[in-house]
């Protein structure tokens, strides 16, 4: 096991640059996640610390090795790619072993090894079979039976569950995390997939644009986001984003077509007249029949209604402009309902227009 | 007797089946000449009936005894092996490289390579005899040989086929720590084995039927391929066709085996590539 320390790490490709100098320490058998939209660097980052793709800058180590000149089989890492990448023309048995009769492993500490995995794995009936005859979730458990034998330090895993269906991904998530939480590697782990992320991370970095835009705990991320990239990218369905500028007075905005709202507290990098946009996530935006409590509480008209079973998202319309809110799955509410969406100061968010960063309160 | 359709519900295919049993009988009936002819002795060859009046294994005999044909045999038969191996080995290496390397020249590199597909053969023939004769390879077979070790058809043929085998793959033993030519022969080599039959039967079948470099090149017959060979039997002024015949029936054989043990390869070859060999 070993921490991974990334430092000013810059990739370019001819003249492209695409990952401009990250920073990022990973502690030993955390369980980090890359996240962003596709092409954002995440991926990229990921082959580099696997050795996979040259660094144009900077430095990784992976415990007390600076790793940037070896080779990916001296890293002490295992990848598990998004297509399996498991050898089609080699049994189970072979494809897992195969890293370890490479690196000229005794025969029965290999197969000591392989019975292991595919015992945790559930691929002990498979091991004779080939890739062609496994489904695609079986597919990716031997990918990670034959990166669990090598008893890497790190384990790499780029987006691994995006070929699989809704509920087979569910079900993989949770093998992967309880792997996890088993051997205690430490996981770096890239995925375009928000849920994905909150789910397994003790950490989430997001990335945008070749940069870090946040790192944090998912929750932290969830709570406080730091700019409205961030906002829209963590949580589902997006947080709502309400156009208004800086009013005058101690914490009030002027919603555009709503009004006036305060109470947010001091907004103090911002003067008046500055364009902001005001968030709030569907979850804290709470449906009442009737007027009270809450800093904001919009009169809104009752558009879609989504029953998702355990919840429902109400679609309503603010002054020609549509919020999603989150209420409870036995709320009975019809189409051109007129009803009140409130939420608490301390749930709403205000970023600069301009800048997207979330401004200090 | 089922002929798998009835001609009464579908009467379209009685035209179908005309026309193909007539390209067949177009196919087949320089063949049954070549036998027919094969079978017939001095005497009758001029006469063009297919079934001879006094069939005769003589110019078998003959074929064996008096020429050196079982020679030339050995001679193409041992060219053609070799050529398949060197081709099969280089052009898969070299489709690989431009397939899943990225460096600068790759694309002028197997352009260039494209483009020596289209030069035909008639056009190198004076370069290569006299590249030949300034290296000291006529009437060798090395001579014979050079020009077919490496085909620009192959190079293509194996490039395209790589690009069916994920990067994935290849980043995934590098991680296993396999040396990049371990790569690409343990783990991007077996996954194009239908593309490497078909290069193997056209680049075989080509060196086996080659004529017009083996003729310029070789002098003495004992270094003749087959199809040279035959050709000596045709002189200034007389032609032995019953010799010519006979000796293409039997260098008919290894083509048949190989086409009747490789059919289907053959036409999953010509498919892949689009082209004909």
């Amino acid at each position: 096991m070993a921490s991974v320390n990334l430092r000013g790490i810059v990739k370019r490709f001819d003249r492209t640059e695409v990952v401009h100098g990250i920073d990022l320490d990973i502690a030993d058998g955390e369980f980090v996640v890359l996240v962003g939209p596709s092409g954002c660097g995440k991926s990229t980052t990921l082959r580099m610390i696997a050795g996979l793709e040259d660094l144009t800058a900077g430095e990784i180590c992976i415990g007390d090795r600076v790793v940037d000149r070896l080779e990916p089989k001296d890293r002490n890492i295992a990848m598990v790619f998004q297509n399996y990448a498991i050898y089609p023309h080699m049994t189970v048995h072979k494809n897992i072993a195969f890293g370890l009769r490479m690196a000229r492993l005794p025969k029965p500490e290999e197969d000591r090894r392989v019975r292991e995995a595919a015992e945790i794995l559930g691929l002990v009936d498979l091991l004779d079979r080939r890739p062609s005859q496994l489904s695609g979730g079986q597919r990716q458990r031997v990918a990670i039976g034959r990166a669990m034998v090598r008893n890497p330090a790190v384990f790499l895993f780029d987006e691994p569950l995006s070929n699989l269906d809704a509920q087979l991904r569910a079900q993989m998530r949770l093998e992967i995390k309880k792997l996890h939480q088993t051997l205690g590697t430490t996981v770096v782990y890239v995925t375009h997939d928000q849920v994905e992320a909150m789910t397994l991370a003790d950490r989430i970095v997001v990335m945008r644009d070749g940069r870090i835009e946040q790192i944090g705990a998912p929750t932290e991320l969830y709570r406080r986001p730091v700019s409205m990239f961030v906002a829209r990218f963590i949580g589902s369905p997006s947080m709502n984003m309400i156009p208004g500028a800086v009013a005058e007075g101690s914490g009030a905005v002027a919603l555009d077509g709503i009004g006036t709202l305060s109470g947010l507290g001091e907004l103090s990098r911002a003067s008046a007249g500055r364009r902001i946009f005001l968030g709030v996530r569907p979850d804290d935006l709470r449906v009442a029949t009737e007027a009270g409590g809450g800093a904001l509480s919009l009169e809104a008209r009752v558009g879609v209604i989504e029953p998702l079973g355990p919840e429902t998202l109400v679609y309503a319309e603010v002054g020609g402009r549509e919020l999603v809110a989150k209420a409870d799955g036995r709320i009975s509410l019809r189409r051109g309902d007129v009803v009140r969406l409130v939420a608490d100061a301390d749930e709403l968010h205000v970023f600069d227009a301009e800048t997207e960063a979330v401004l200090p309160r | 007797m089922s002929f798998g359709f009835d001609p009464r519900r579908d009467p379209r295919k009685i035209l179908i089946w005309t026309l193909l049993a007539l390209g067949g009988i177009v196919m087949i009936m320089p063949f049954a000449f070549m036998i027919s002819t094969s079978l017939k002795g001095r005497g009758e060859v001029y006469d063009l009936r297919l079934v001879p009046l006094a069939p005769t294994l003589e110019n078998y005999a003959y074929l064996f005894r008096e020429t050196k044909f079982v020679r030339w045999f050995l001679n193409s038969f041992s060219i053609a092996a070799v050529s398949t191996i060197s081709v099969l080995f280089f052009d898969s290496l070299a489709g690989y490289v431009l397939c899943k390397y990225r460096f600068k020249g790759r694309q002028i590199v197997f352009v260039a390579i494209l483009s020596t597909l289209m030069i035909p053969t008639e056009m190198l023939v004076i370069p290569w005899y006299v590249m030949s004769k300034n290296m000291g390879w006529l009437d060798t077979y090395w001579g014979i040989m050079f020009p077919g070790m490496i085909t620009g058809f192959g190079v293509f043929l194996m490039k395209q086929f790589f690009e069916t085998v994920p990067d994935a793959l290849i980043d995934a033993a590098r991680i296993d720590g396999l040396s990049e030519f371990r790569i690409f022969w343990e783990v991007a080599l077996p996954l194009v084995t239908p593309a490497l039959s078909a290069l193997a039967i056209f680049t075989f079948l080509g060196s086996w039927t080659a004529f017009l470099w083996p003729l310029i090149v070789t002098n003495s017959s004992s270094n003749y391929t087959v199809p040279v060979g035959l050709a000596s039997f045709s002189g200034e002024f007389s032609t032995e066709w019953n010799m010519i015949m006979t000796g293409a029936a039997v260098a008919t054989i290894p083509t048949l085996i190989v086409f009747i043990l490789l059919q289907k390869y053959i036409i999953r070859g010509v498919i892949l590539s689009g082209v004909k060999g």
